[in-house]
């Protein structure tokens, strides 16, 4: 681990004084009103790094939430015929007992099966990760003071604190949360008579994501104005940080995208409570006609999945951007190919927007309409591969520093690369007549969307925990949850691509009555088992941050991952305003690892005489 | 104020526009991030025009405006599309009140933004009013409900009759009843002619049963109609249009697709919505203006140009809006 000594530290101070920027920040005086107490420090904040730990520690609490939920429903499918009396206590009357074996509700297995997809998705993978991170590193990596707008910064915190309130509520109604699938499709998500949760419970988590998507948009704005007003003198576009990059293509795709979902979202709300028939048709409820006449549900999956794909790249894109940041810096080499993975992001983006029908193959979209979708599905594949090439070649040759952060980086790549490979199978339309709704599916999504995301933001959070809390992170718990994370999440979703490809279907409740899938029951305990042990691991990942938040090895050097990014020229306990007196400016881009011999060169300090910078051109 | 935190340093570092240090198109972050928020907007409203056209064109029968919007406070008989090309009117008008008003902002000229501002607000306010009428005139007097929409129009599968060609099929004969009968099915269709005469080029009336079981002339209208629209108003019977079909049978069409009235009391009610609020901002930021706030920060009423570029976002989707619902 490279070290720097006193000397260097005053040197970074003396470099941001003589080319810094004096933006005459402390003369004013009036930060202190933005942290002058318990409220406005900790509750209130508008103080970026502060909204960061916010987003962190709320997505951690929906993620243990949801992953607690997972492992209910894979009780039942692990061990359908165990009792689960011993749940009561926790579930109450969702555990119906007969002869003093207790069993999970079917209701209620569905409901969890979507409260689970629906708070991983947008309250872990969207808040959690791309708002930790975003609110954390764009003002320090771009050298702002704050956001662009600290106060919408903080209401973009509380409007998805609001939504996690109402959602959290949701679950304690006595006719359940919402149970017709994440997706929210039409008439189970419109007509309140179709399933328990229908009623109440799919009230509650509309106006749940309405808020969310506030959220999302408040937040959204202030990302890309930051990045596009705010960035230091010397800081082109050229010379961001892949971090950078990804947050601020993932915030362009929020704020097109969320809107579309908003639409279908108040649709879908007149359906539920004006009787309009925007997504319904001529339809039978417990052998009743019903008046509505006329909808289209199909039309609520086109507007659904318009937000729903880019939502996919919303989630992983800042997981890349910190994977690239962190795999440069442990591999102490510049990241390969700098302008290839910006445009590659860029590739991505564009290309999320005209795909969002493959998640329809099977809807009854006209098939020559498949066909375009198809095409544009599978050339996604050549960004992405460009990606991933260009993160095994930064590695390649490089003098790695194995720890927690590096290893989740380079964990990410590879469940990035086997989640992607299966998505070739289902994105051609042929392949997914076979493949649709079935544990491949599951498979699919939960590695290259739900594990490596998480990877990515393990590897965040290992390493920028110095930044955020001026502590390390326990090192051997952290190798011991990758390790154990890594195998273990391997062994829950890879055997779900063979049941998958024997077609057993996804979201059942049982499999009782399907003799041809009884011989999986072995595979599906063996899921089980592993998703317990996962997380366990992920327990412990929760103990080591909080335990290191207050008793962890302290940091006693401004940038102890010897990395050329702004962040680190900060102050060890950064305040307000970040750096307490000029701002720096920028004289190279982010990735002279190893250049001139130098182990590593700050964004800080300015080109030698005849030396060429390695982003502009 | 949250804005007097982050301070953008431009215009004190050379360089070019993007090295950093600058604000790249010359507008402040609270430009740039009220033009993000009316991408998101815009996006929205895609949204709702998508599902607009969706559904529409799934349906075998829309509409036609001309009939639907004939009507106009003031005046009687048909006036198709007149009042609503007045409310139109009045929007782009405050539009351009609204641009006065922030080059008067960028002259620094209090009164003026003051001045322009009202009547951009007077502007907005006559729009929601015409609204409210049309509305009301919509549910109450041509019987259109989010579930309800008694104007059908012409079928794929079928050619319209004008009341000649049902005259000259001799289907009046069978049909019309010079008046109003007592027991009969209600989907029948009945006209009421005046004077007992079978002359249905001058006086031709629909009649219609209301919830008591009564019978009540409709509305006449006039025979070179292409279409035969019902005006059912608050009754349950809905006398159908007549048409042809494939076979040369004459057929009578029902209700129109329920989606009409749904889409345009959303569609138009959001975009109302967006005018409301619009009102809204506008006077509290003339309250603003008025009070000196904005001169104090001698960056020429940068806050009306923010509302101004939020009114034209709003003019510009009731185009698309006026489109969708009136021309089309």
């Amino acid at each position: 681990m490279a070290t720097i000594t006193t000397t260097k530290i005053s040197e970074t101070d003396l470099l941001i004084e003589e080319y810094g920027y004096d933006d005459h920040f402390h003369e004013h005086h009036d930060e202190d009103k933005f942290q002058s107490g318990f409220i406005t420090t900790y509750i209130f904040s508008q103080d970026h790094k502060m909204i960061a730990k916010q987003f962190l520690i709320t997505g951690m609490f929906w993620g243990v939430m949801g992953a607690m939920m997972s492992l209910v429903f894979r009780m039942q499918l692990g061990f359908p015929e165990e009792s689960l009396m011993w749940l009561k206590p926790i579930l109450g009357k969702w555990i119906t007992v007969a002869d003093g074996v207790g069993t999970l509700a079917p209701e209620f297995y569905y409901a969890l099966v979507t409260i689970h997809g629906t708070v991983i998705v947008f309250f872990v993978l969207t808040a959690g990760l791309s708002g930790t991170f975003s609110n954390l590193l764009i003002p320090l990596q771009v050298g702002a003071r704050d956001m662009a707008s600290p106060l919408l910064n903080m209401l973009s915190y509380w409007f998805f604190f609001l939504a996690g309130a109402i959602m959290f509520a949701s679950l304690f109604l006595s006719t359940g949360p919402f149970s017709g699938g994440w997706t929210a499709y039409p008439p189970l998500s419109a007509l309140s008579q179709a399933s328990a949760g229908s009623g109440a419970g799919m009230t509650m988590w509309t106006v749940s994501l309405v808020f969310f998507v506030v959220s999302v948009l408040l937040g959204g704005i202030n990302y890309v104005t930051t990045v596009l007003n705010l960035r230091t003198k010397g800081m082109t576009m050229w010379r961001l940080p892949l971090t950078i990059w990804a947050f601020f293509i993932t915030a362009i795709l929020g704020i097109l995208s969320f809107p579309v979902l908003v639409s279908a979202f108040f649709l879908l709300m007149c359906d539920r409570a004006l009787q309009t028939s925007f997504f319904l048709s001529e339809i039978f409820v417990g052998g009743q006609a019903l008046e509505h006449v006329g909808g289209s549900p199909i039309l609520y999956q086109h507007l659904f999945w318009f937000l729903g794909h880019p939502e996919v790249y919303i989630i992983i894109l800042p997981a890349m951007g910190i994977v690239s940041e962190v795999l440069s810096v442990h591999a102490r080499k510049p990241i390969f190919g700098y302008r290839a993975m910006v445009y590659s992001i860029l590739a991505i983006a564009f290309l999320s927007f005209i795909v969002w029908a493959h998640h329809m193959f099977m809807s009854g979209v006209n098939p020559f309409i498949s066909n375009f979708f198809v095409i544009f599905t599978l050339i996604i594949a050549v960004p992405s591969a460009v990606k991933v090439f260009n993160w095994i070649a930064t590695l390649y040759g490089g003098n790695i520093r194995f720890n927690a952060a590096s290893l989740f980086s380079i964990g990410f790549v590879s469940m990035f690369i086997s989640g992607g490979l299966t998505g070739i199978f289902l994105g051609n339309s042929a392949i997914d007549i076979q493949m649709h709704d079935t544990y491949f599916v599951v498979a699919h999504f939960h590695i290259v969307m739900g594990v490596a995301a998480f990877f990515g933001m393990f590897a965040g959070v290992y390493h920028w925990f110095p930044k955020m809390y001026a502590r390390f992170m326990n090192e051997t718990l952290g190798r011991i949850h990758f390790w154990g994370t890594l195998i273990g999440a391997y062994a829950v979703f890879w055997p779900m691509h063979y049941l998958g490809m024997a077609g057993v279907p996804r979201r059942y409740y049982s499999f009782d009555t399907f003799e041809n899938f009884s011989h999986f029951a072995n595979i599906n305990k063996f899921i089980t088992i592993a998703a317990v042990v996962v997380f366990a691991l992920q327990v412990l990942f929760i103990i080591n941050f909080f335990y290191s938040i207050f008793k962890g090895k302290k940091v006693t050097s401004r940038n102890p991952w010897g990395a050329n990014t702004l962040e680190w020229t900060t102050p060890i306990e950064a305040g307000h305003g970040n750096w307490p007196g000029k701002i720096p400016a920028v004289q190279r881009w982010a990735y002279d690892y190893g250049k001139d011999g130098k182990d590593f060169i700050s964004q800080i300090i300015p080109l030698s005489d005849g030396e060429k910078d390695n982003g502009d051109h | 104020m949250a804005d007097t935190v982050v301070h953008e340093h431009h215009d004190e570092v050379e360089g070019g526009k993007w090295d950093g240090g600058q604000r790249p198109m010359d507008a402040s972050y609270g430009k740039l991030m009220m033009w993000y928020f009316l991408v998101s907007d815009a996006f929205t409203f895609a949204g709702f025009l998508i599902a607009y056209g969706t559904i529409r064109f799934s349906m075998p029968a829309w509409p036609v405006p001309d009939f639907v919007f004939a009507k106009a406070p003031f005046l009687d008989g048909d006036w198709p599309l007149i009042f609503v090309t007045f409310m139109t009117f009045v929007l782009i008008i405050s539009s351009v009140t609204m641009v006065r008003a922030v080059q008067e902002g960028a002259r620094e000229n209090k009164r003026g933004v003051v001045f322009w501002m009202a009547l951009t607000i007077v502007g907005g306010a006559t729009f929601l009013g015409c609204q409210a009428w049309e509305w009301n005139t919509m549910i109450n007097g041509e019987g259109v409900t989010v579930t309800k929409d008694p104007f059908s129009s012409h079928l794929e599968n079928g050619t319209y009759l004008s009341g000649e060609d049902l005259l000259a099929a001799d289907y009046l004969a069978h049909h019309v009843h010079t008046s109003p009968v007592e027991g009969v099915d209600e989907s029948e269709v009945f006209y009421y002619v005046k004077n007992g005469t079978k002359d249905i080029e001058e006086n031709r009336f629909f009649v219609k049963r209301d919830h008591h079981g009564h019978y009540h002339a409709g509305e006449s209208f006039a025979v070179k109609d292409p279409y035969l629209i019902t005006y059912g108003h608050d009754s349950h019977i809905y006398e159908p249009a007549a048409f042809k079909d494939e076979n040369g049978e004459i057929l009578k069409e029902r209700d129109g697709p329920i989606a009409f009235g749904s889409l345009f009391f959303f569609i138009t009610g959001f975009h109302g919505f967006h005018v409301l609020s619009g009102v809204v901002f506008l006077i509290i930021i003339m309250i603003n203006v008025a009070s000196g706030l904005y001169a104090k920060r001698k960056n020429g009423y940068e806050m009306v140009e923010k509302i101004g570029l939020y009114w034209h976002f709003v003019d510009l989707v009731w185009v698309f809006v006026f489109l969708c619902f009136y021309l089309l």
